[in-house]
């Protein structure tokens, strides 16, 4: 086995997540997308992150 | 370490031309492709995590290994690089955030007990699995079966993690802190500045060496790390992805979220039900994989075989691939999220994570000979 066959493997589950992702999620669709670029944009930031402190517990 | 020999009929060669033209136009369309079904700002962050795979696998930079070297060898060369290129960053990016603060947001984070924890965790395990967040997905992408068997458990703790934080935040943790404004720069960079001072004097003699290309890694991640901070509003990061990916197969496979207070939080519970290719850590993420596996193929580097482990060994990467990601979340971020975002945007908690796993890595360099994955000093 060499590093090629693990790659290729790996390509094989990212594109299943992909087909997942597809099937599993909302449609998507551009025309409600945000600006290429956050800055200037007027917009506040909204992605996730992983420094994101989280929600309370209740 | 092992030996490869190769017979004349069986040395690697580099794809040719059409070979290379075909996998970048295939690789545009991609880009392209997720710019117009998704958003063009989508496209681009696909682009600027090609961008970071390109970067680290190119130059060969990570921050796993410099942290190694420095504890092993006391050669800071790497890790100095790491503070300069967060100098770099900081430059750009608190000007950015005193100005654009409604627009764009640091990686600022609480620092506490589980935090302080999670980070000297995480510190052991990328040392055992020789990959922190980018570096096991530059690891995988090349096909390092280590990197490539840590990945997915990574993402199960990563999930994991991130499905009980609210409870580990709740052990205890104070206000988040940031620097800001022209005083937090000075501060930052004189921080950084001290590490550097402190590494450089702690080298060993006739160690210290800058090799040319962690000049070109610094230029180059400090550039995307800028970009992808105008461009997504907020600074790059890796383990949100990661732990969304699975989030989203449970829900797939009929899993309810509705018992995490992260994962049933309003913004986390629409994340999940959009697509992935709208998600920024999902993005670049992906991106970084592809642009390390082009760097590997480019280079004929994906002939080598992949290397014997003994069955304990395999048995230690799924779990610490597993703590990897568990304590990731729990610290509020891995190297990327935390040490290279958080101290570059002004968060305190980047420091404490810093300290507190490189500590751990001192401890997971002493583990992992007894686990079966290098033979014992």
């Amino acid at each position: 086995m060499t590093r090629l066959h693990v790659t290729l493997l790996l390509a094989l589950g990212m594109g299943g997540l992909l087909v997942l992702d597809r099937v599993q999620s909302r449609p998507l669709n551009p025309y409600t997308a945000p600006p290429m670029l956050a800055l200037g944009s007027g917009l506040a930031a909204s992605g996730a992150h992983c420094a994101a402190p989280p929600p309370a517990v209740q | 370490m092992t030996t490869t020999s190769y017979t004349a009929a069986s040395i690697p060669t580099a794809p040719g031309r059409l070979s290379r033209a075909m996998v970048l136009t295939g690789v545009g369309a991609a880009v392209l492709s997720v710019a117009l079904l998704a958003g063009p700002r989508y496209g681009l962050l696909l682009l600027i995590g090609l961008g970071f795979g390109l970067a680290l696998e190119g130059f060969r930079f990570g921050f796993t290994g410099p942290w190694r070297r420095m504890i092993l060898m006391r050669d800071p060369s790497g890790l100095i690089a790491q503070l300069v290129c967060i100098g770099i960053v900081a430059v750009a990016a608190f000007p950015l955030l005193a100005t654009h603060g409604s627009e764009l947001k640091g990686a600022h984070a609480p620092i506490g007990v589980a935090m302080i924890g999670g980070a000297f965790v995480f510190g052991a395990c990328m040392q055992v699995v020789l990959g922190c967040g980018s570096g096991t997905l530059v690891n995988a992408g090349t096909g390092n079966a280590v990197g490539a068997v840590a990945l997915p458990f990574f993402a199960i703790g990563s999930f994991a993690g991130a499905y009980h934080l609210s409870w580990w935040s709740s052990l205890g943790s104070l206000p988040v802190v940031a620097l800001s404004g022209t005083d937090g720069l000075m501060v930052t960079l004189a921080g950084l500045a001290a590490v550097a001072v402190l590494a450089f004097l702690l080298r060993a003699k006739g160690v210290y060496y800058m090799p040319a290309r962690y000049v070109g890694a610094i230029l180059v991640l400090a550039g995307l790390a800028i970009l992808h901070l105008v461009v997504a509003g907020q600074p790059w990061g890796v383990v949100y992805g990661l732990g969304l990916w699975v989030a989203k197969g449970v829900v797939a496979a009929g899993g309810d979220l509705s018992g995490s207070a992260f994962w049933a939080a309003p913004a986390n519970a629409a994340q999940v039900e959009a697509s992935l290719l709208t998600d920024i850590t999902s993005l670049t993420d992906l991106g970084l994989i592809a642009g390390a596996a082009l760097v590997a193929w480019w280079r004929a580097g994906l002939a080598s075989p992949v290397g014997k482990l003994p069955a304990k060994a395999w048995v230690a990467v799924v779990i610490a691939g597993l703590v990897l990601g568990y304590s990731s979340r729990l610290a509020f971020g891995c190297n990327i999220g935390a040490f290279f975002s958080g101290i570059g945007t002004g968060s305190a908690h980047g420091w404490v994570w810093f300290v507190a796993a490189f500590a751990g890595s001192w401890a997971g360099i002493r583990l992992r000979p007894h686990l079966g994955l290098e033979a014992r000093r």
